[in-house]
């Protein structure tokens, strides 16, 4: 193990896929943990999910389409019509709104997270084909990352106890 | 008593456990961590951490909307 524990050779990897704010928190929720709890994580980011390598995240969210998404407002829990969502400057305040709501309930960055799944060494793969499909650098993601396809993915899949798709 | 204490008051899901792991780690085996959360997750959470590390939870209590646990270092 990373950190010397004793073993525990348990194993998790995640399909990364989706990028924005809200998505964002649930893979690298169970990732961090899972490396905490001694699992042995692999996070293999595709599509959507690519750009949370990125070094620069300016993540945003969208109540476009989001029917289930009530947020707090003045006392109650409100959802947003659809034709009000597709407002300009509506996505911006729903992102703000939701930005301040973590930090209100102590609900870590997607920044402070991901550093910790750094920190505790979980792999992390960029999808090469994602990476050349929507023509992204390499260079502007962040350090001790790999890059692989498919093949890759499954490899690590088949050696892993719990595999999910996110 | 514990050898540690960590405060993670006010801090939410994962955050918990991500800090109480750093903290066992720079621990000998055999030391004590004690933890202070606000986060009603945590005593399910806490009890999920020590089964899969192997870290030993002496106790888990409730006092008012303080969460304390002890962790004895595996």
């Amino acid at each position: 193990m990373a950190d010397g524990d004793f073993g525990n050779a348990k194993s998790m990897s995640i399909i990364v896929t989706k990028g924005s704010l809200d998505w964002a928190y649930p893979p690298f929720i169970l990732g961090t943990t899972a490396a905490a709890m001694d699992l042995e994580v692999t996070m293999f980011f595709t599509f959507y999910g690519l750009p949370l390598l990125n070094k620069k995240l300016d993540l945003k969210m969208t109540t476009l389409g989001n029917p289930a998404m009530k947020m707090p407002m003045a006392g109650m829990h409100m959802a947003m019509p659809n034709i009000v969502s597709a407002l300009p400057g509506v996505d911006r305040g729903a992102t703000t709104m939701m930005k301040n709501l973590f930090k209100k309930k102590g609900v870590a960055s997607i920044e402070d997270l991901r550093e910790a799944a750094v920190e505790s060494e979980v792999r992390m793969i960029a999808c090469q084909m994602t990476l050349d499909l929507f023509e992204m650098d390499r260079k502007d993601m962040i350090d001790g990352i790999e890059l692989g396809g498919a093949a890759t993915y499954i490899d690590v899949a088949t050696k892993s106890d719990i595999n999910l798709f996110i | 008593m514990a050898d540690q204490t960590l405060n993670a008051e006010g801090l939410n899901c994962p955050l918990p456990i991500i800090k109480a792991k750093k903290a066992l780690k720079g621990m000998e085996a055999g030391k004590v961590l004690e933890v202070r959360s606000t986060d009603p997750g945590s005593i399910a959470d806490f009890a999920a951490f020590c089964t899969q590390t192997g870290n030993e939870l002496l106790s888990s209590n409730t006092e008012g909307n303080i969460y304390l646990f002890e962790i004895k270092k595996s």
